[in-house]
C-alpha cells in the first residue's frame, strides 16, 4: 500500500492535484446554477492547467536549479577582481559560456502559460460582460430563472 | 515578397483591424471600405499563394527565422489542403463583408467601428489556424477567433443570443482548455510543440502506445468536437447561430465549424499521423457510428424547425456528422470527400444564410411559414436560394452532389453502410426541407400581408406581384456565392486532383517532407 | 444535470489519471520536456543570440514571437468586445431590469476618511507607475516585461478610479485615449514585425534591423527590438485593464457606478 502511495501519488502529486482541481471546476461549469459561479468555475480550470504547465517545467526541489534567469555569479566576482571595469564586464558578456541546462528550471511552459493566462483575463472580461447583460435583459443570474424567462418571451422576437 | 505570403496573408486584416480600431472612434464609415479592401487583397494574396503551392509544393515559413532546429520558433507551413481552406475562409470573409454594407448599422448601430474590428480580427484568427504549424499558436488562434464570435453574437440586440452566447462562451472554453491541456499532454511526452516534429518524435521515440499520446488524442479530439459542435456536443450552436446578427451568422455559420473540422484532419494526420489514428486506435466503427447518429439527429432536427435559421444550424450539425463520418473512414475518398466538403459545405452555408438574412429582414420573421410567395417577389433572391438548397440536398451540378458522391464511395469502400444509409437519408430530408419551403415560395400565401386565406392561388392573379429586391449590396455576394457553389460542381476534378497533391491517391495520410512528386523524400 | 455533470466529471478525471501514471516524477531535469532539444536550446544559446538573461523573455519575444503578438491581440479583441457588447443603444434592449447601483452613492462629506484614502493614494499612484514602467524596462534581465508592466500600470489607473471617482481616471485615460494607445501598442509589436519583413527578412525577424538601428549587432538589434515589442505590449495591456475595469464597473456607460 505504502509502496503504491509512493510510486504513483507521491512521485506525481502535482498531476494529482491539478486533476482534482481541473474537475472541481469543470463540475461547477457544468452543474452550477448561478452564471457567476459557472465563471468561478471556469476559472479553477484554466488555472489548474496552468498549474499542471508550470509543474511540468521544475527540474529539481534544490536551490541548486533556479528560475531561467541566466546568471554568471563566478565570472562577475572575475572581474570584480579586476578593478570591476565596466568594459571587461561587458566584454565577457558578450562571450558565449557554457551553459548548464539542468540548472535552470524549463522556460518555455512559463512563456505558454503567460499567454494561456492572458487568454483567461480576456475570456473572463468578456464573459463577465456577457452575464451583465444578461442581468439587464432578464434581471436575474440564475441559469434557471433565465430559461424561464426565455419561454415567455414573444416567439417571434429573437 | 512571395516568400512573405503565407504571413501577409494574415497580416493584411490584422493592420485594417488596427487601423479601423484608430479610425472608427471618428468615423465608422472607414469600416466598411476598410473590411472589403483588406479581405480583398487577403483573398488576392491566399489565391497567389495556393497557386503557389499547387505548382511548386508545400511552404514552410519560419516566423523570426528561428529554423535552426525544429520547434524552437514557430512554423507556418501551406500544402493544397490549408491552401483550399485559406481562400475558402478568405472567400467567404469577403463575400460576407461586401454584404454587411446595409446590414450592420441596422444591427448594431452605433457600434459599427467595432462590428467590423471583430470582424477582421476573426478573419485573421480563422486564416491564422488554417496556416500555422505550431500546435500551441493553433490554441491562441482558436481563442482569437472565439472571442471574436462571442462578441459578435453577443452584439446582438436579441435576448435569446445573449443567452446563447454565455453558453457558447462555457462550452468554448471547455473546449479550448481541453485542446490546450491535449496538447500539453503531447509536450511532455514529446518535449515539442511543432507538430510535424510531435509527429517525428512520437514515431522515433516509438511512443504510440504511451497512455499520455492516447489521453491527449481524446483531449484534443474532444476539445476540436466541440468547436465544431459535433454530435453528442453540439447543444451550443443552434441558439448562438439563430439569435445572432445575420452578418455574424453568415460568417460564423459556415467557417466556424469548417475550420473546426480541418484542424480536426490536420491533428490527426499530421500530428498523429494516419496510421496511429486509424489502424492501432481503429475506432472507426465507433466514430462513424456517432457521425451516422450525427447526421440523422441533424436531419430530424432540422425537419421539427419551424424557423429557417434555426433549421439551417440543424442542417449544419448533420453536415459535420457528414465530415467527421468521411474522415473517420479511413478511406481516401472519404477523406478527400471531406475536405472537398469543407469547401463546398462552406459556400453552400454562406449561400443559404445570406439569403435567410435577406428573408428575415424583408419579413421580419424567422418563420418558414411566412416565406409565400417569395419567388414572384424577389426572383433573385429566391433563385440564388435555390441553388444553394440544391447543393445541400445534392443535386448536379452543384458541388454539393460531387463531395457526397465522394463521401459515398468512401462509405461503400470502407464497408460503413449505416453511413452511406445516413447520408442518402439526410439528402432526403433535405429534400423535403427545401421543397417545402420552394412551395411556400411558390404558392404559399402572404400571411403577411394580411390575406388570412390558406389555399388562396387567385391572391396571386388578382394583384400584380411587384419584385421587390433586396439592395445590390446584399444580392452581389448571394449570387456570387451561387455562382462559386455552380462552378466549384463544374470544376470537381479540378479540385480533387489539388487535395490529392497532398493527400497521395490511395492514401490516407499526408505524406512528411515535400508532397509525392515534387521532391525526393528524405 | 447535476448527476450528468458527475458524470462527466469522474469519467474525465479517471482519463487524467490515467495518462498521470505515464508522466515523469515530479521535479525530474531530463524529461522529454525538461532534457528536450527544444528547451535546452533555449537555456543555451539564448545569450549568444540576443544576449538577453532572462529566457522567459527572449522566448516570448522573440522565438515564439509570434504567439505573443496574437496574444497581444487577444486581450485587444476582448477589450474591443467588451466595449461592443455592453455599448447597448437605447432601442437596443430593453431589458427588465437596470443594473443596481453597485454601492449606494455616498454623499461627498468630509469625514475624514476620504482624505486619507485619497491622500495615500495620490501618493501611491505614481510610485505604482513608475514601478511599473521599471518591470517593462527591466524584463530582459529579471522577471517581468509587458503583461506584468502593463498590468501594474493599469492597475494604477484602476486605484485612481477607485480611490477617487471614475471621471477622474477617465480625465486622465479617456475613452479614445485608451483606445488609441491599445491598437498602437498592437501597431508597434506588428510594425516591428513588418519592418523585418520591409528589409528582407522573415517575420519578426529582429536581428536585421540592425541595419537601421545605430551602433548594434544582429544580438544587440534583437535586444532592443524585443524591449520595444514589450513596451508596445505594455501599451495595449495597460489600456485594455482599465478599459475593461471602467466598463464592467459601469456596465459600459463610462458614469460614475462606484
Amino acid at each position: 500500500m505504502q509502496e503504491f502511495l509512493q510510486q504513483t501519488i507521491v512521485a506525481n502529486f502535482n498531476y494529482w492535484i491539478y486533476v482534482t482541481l481541473m474537475m472541481i471546476g469543470l463540475y461547477a461549469m457544468i452543474s452550477k446554477n448561478n452564471l457567476i459561479k459557472k465563471l468561478i468555475g471556469m476559472s479553477i480550470f484554466q488555472t489548474a492547467i496552468i498549474l499542471f504547465y508550470v509543474s511540468l517545467s521544475v527540474k529539481g526541489t534544490t536551490d541548486e536549479v533556479s528560475i531561467p534567469i541566466i546568471h554568471h555569479h563566478q565570472e562577475e566576482a572575475e572581474h570584480a577582481d579586476h578593478g570591476g571595469e565596466k568594459k571587461g564586464a561587458a566584454a565577457a558578456h558578450h562571450e558565449p559560456h557554457a551553459i548548464d541546462p539542468t540548472k535552470y528550471a524549463n522556460p518555455l511552459p512559463h512563456v505558454l502559460m503567460l499567454t494561456a493566462i492572458v487568454v483567461g483575463v480576456a475570456i473572463l472580461g468578456v464573459a463577465l460582460a456577457v452575464s451583465q447583460l444578461l442581468y439587464k435583459d432578464y434581471g436575474t443570474l440564475e441559469e434557471s430563472e433565465i430559461l424561464a424567462a426565455i419561454k415567455e418571451l414573444p416567439s417571434d422576437h429573437g | 515578397m512571395a516568400e512573405h505570403l503565407p504571413v501577409i496573408v494574415l497580416l493584411v486584416p490584422l493592420f485594417a483591424a488596427l487601423i479601423n480600431a484608430l479610425a472608427g472612434s471618428a468615423d465608422e464609415r472607414v469600416g466598411f471600405p476598410l473590411t472589403v479592401a483588406a479581405l480583398t487583397a487577403s483573398l488576392a494574396s491566399a489565391v497567389v499563394l495556393l497557386l503557389h503551392v499547387v505548382a511548386e509544393g508545400p511552404i514552410s515559413y519560419f516566423l523570426g527565422g528561428w529554423d535552426q532546429i525544429s520547434g524552437i520558433g514557430i512554423e507556418l507551413r501551406i500544402d493544397t489542403l490549408n491552401g483550399l481552406v485559406l481562400v475558402t475562409v478568405a472567400a467567404v470573409g469577403l463575400l460576407t463583408a461586401i454584404y454587411s454594407c446595409q446590414r450592420v448599422p441596422e444591427d448594431t448601430p452605433g457600434r459599427v467601428a467595432n462590428f467590423y474590428t471583430l470582424y477582421l480580427l476573426l478573419c485573421t484568427g480563422l486564416m491564422g489556424m488554417t496556416v500555422t504549424a505550431d500546435a500551441f499558436n493553433l490554441f491562441v488562434l482558436i481563442e482569437i477567433a472565439s472571442l471574436t464570435s462571442y462578441g459578435l453574437i453577443a452584439m446582438g440586440s436579441s435576448k435569446r443570443g445573449t443567452y446563447a452566447a454565455f453558453n457558447y462562451i462555457i462550452m468554448g472554453t471547455i473546449g479550448a482548455s481541453f485542446y490546450l491541456l491535449g496538447v500539453g499532454y503531447l509536450y511532455i511526452a514529446t518535449g515539442t510543440l511543432d507538430m510535424s516534429d510531435i509527429h517525428a518524435t512520437i514515431i522515433t521515440e516509438g511512443l504510440s502506445d504511451s497512455p499520455s499520446i492516447l489521453v491527449a488524442f481524446v483531449l484534443i479530439t474532444i476539445g476540436v468536437w466541440i468547436k465544431m459542435a459535433f454530435f453528442p456536443l453540439y447543444g451550443w450552436l443552434p441558439n448562438a447561430y439563430t439569435f445572432a446578427p445575420s452578418t455574424t451568422s453568415a460568417i460564423l455559420a459556415p467557417l466556424m465549424t469548417k475550420v473546426s473540422i480541418y484542424v480536426m484532419i490536420r491533428i490527426m494526420l499530421t500530428v498523429f499521423g494516419s496510421e496511429y489514428v486509424f489502424e492501432q486506435l481503429g475506432w472507426s466503427r465507433l466514430i462513424v457510428a456517432l457521425a451516422t447518429i450525427a447526421i440523422v439527429a441533424g436531419s430530424v432536427l432540422a425537419l421539427a424547425q419551424k424557423k429557417l435559421k434555426k433549421m439551417l444550424c440543424y442542417l449544419i450539425v448533420a453536415e459535420v456528422g457528414y465530415m467527421v463520418g468521411g474522415v473517420w473512414l479511413a478511406d481516401h475518398n472519404g477523406l478527400v470527400g471531406s475536405v472537398y466538403h469543407i469547401i463546398s459545405d462552406a459556400f453552400m452555408t454562406l449561400c443559404l444564410f445570406l439569403a435567410a438574412g435577406i428573408f428575415f429582414r424583408r419579413l421580419g420573421s424567422h418563420y418558414i411559414d411566412e416565406l409565400g410567395g417569395m419567388f414572384s417577389k424577389m426572383p433573385v433572391t429566391m433563385a440564388a436560394f435555390a441553388v444553394g438548397a440544391l447543393a445541400m440536398i445534392g443535386i448536379p451540378p452543384t458541388c454539393g452532389f460531387f463531395s457526397k458522391w465522394y463521401l459515398i464511395q468512401g462509405g461503400i469502400a470502407s464497408g460503413h453502410w449505416e453511413y452511406v444509409v445516413a447520408l442518402l437519408f439526410s439528402s432526403l430530408v433535405n429534400a423535403v426541407l427545401f421543397f417545402r419551403i420552394f412551395e411556400v415560395a411558390l404558392f404559399g400565401s402572404k400571411p403577411a400581408e394580411g390575406h388570412g386565406h390558406s389555399d388562396d392561388h387567385g391572391n396571386d392573379h388578382a394583384e400584380p406581384v411587384k419584385i421587390d429586391e433586396a439592395r445590390p449590396a446584399t444580392l452581389i455576394p448571394l449570387v456570387a456565392t451561387a455562382a462559386i457553389i455552380i462552378l466549384l460542381g463544374v470544376f470537381n476534378g479540378k479540385i480533387i486532383d489539388i487535395i490529392q497533391l497532398t493527400i497521395p491517391a490511395g492514401s490516407i495520410e499526408i505524406p512528411a517532407g515535400t508532397m509525392s512528386g515534387h521532391a525526393a523524400p528524405k | 444535470m447535476k448527476f450528468f455533470a458527475l458524470l462527466a466529471v469522474s469519467v474525465t478525471w479517471c482519463l487524467l489519471i490515467y495518462a498521470a501514471r505515464d508522466f515523469p516524477d515530479f521535479a525530474v531535469p531530463d524529461s522529454p520536456a525538461n532534457g528536450g532539444k527544444v528547451s535546452n536550446y533555449f537555456l543555451e544559446k539564448t545569450e549568444e543570440n540576443s544576449h538577453v538573461p532572462n529566457v522567459v523573455t527572449a522566448v516570448l519575444a522573440d522565438y515564439r514571437g509570434y504567439d505573443t503578438m496574437f496574444e497581444t491581440v487577444v486581450i485587444f479583441t476582448a477589450g474591443i468586445a467588451i466595449m461592443a457588447i455592453l455599448r447597448m443603444t437605447p432601442g437596443g434592449s430593453t431589458g427588465s431590469g437596470a443594473l443596481p447601483p453597485a454601492v449606494p452613492r455616498r454623499k461627498r462629506t468630509f469625514d475624514g476618511s476620504e482624505l486619507i484614502v485619497s491622500g495615500t493614494c495620490k501618493l501611491l499612484i505614481p510610485i505604482i507607475q513608475l514601478f511599473a514602467l521599471y518591470v517593462i524596462a527591466h524584463g530582459h534581465h529579471s522577471p517581468g516585461g509587458g503583461f506584468q508592466g502593463g498590468v501594474i500600470l493599469g492597475a494604477s489607473f484602476i486605484l485612481l478610479a477607485i480611490s477617487r471617482n471614475l471621471d477622474a481616471a477617465l480625465q486622465r485615460l479617456s475613452e479614445k485615449r485608451y483606445l488609441m494607445l491599445a491598437s498602437v501598442g498592437v501597431l508597434i509589436y506588428a510594425g516591428i514585425g513588418v519592418m523585418s519583413l520591409l528589409l528582407g527578412a522573415n517575420f519578426l525577424d529582429y536581428g536585421i534591423l540592425s541595419q537601421i538601428l545605430p551602433a548594434t549587432d544582429a544580438a544587440m538589434a534583437r535586444s532592443h527590438s524585443m524591449l520595444g515589442v514589450e513596451v508596445g505590449v505594455a501599451f495595449t495591456v495597460s489600456a485594455i485593464m482599465f478599459a475593461i475595469y471602467a466598463n464592467l464597473s459601469t456596465a459600459g456607460e463610462l458614469k460614475n457606478g462606484l
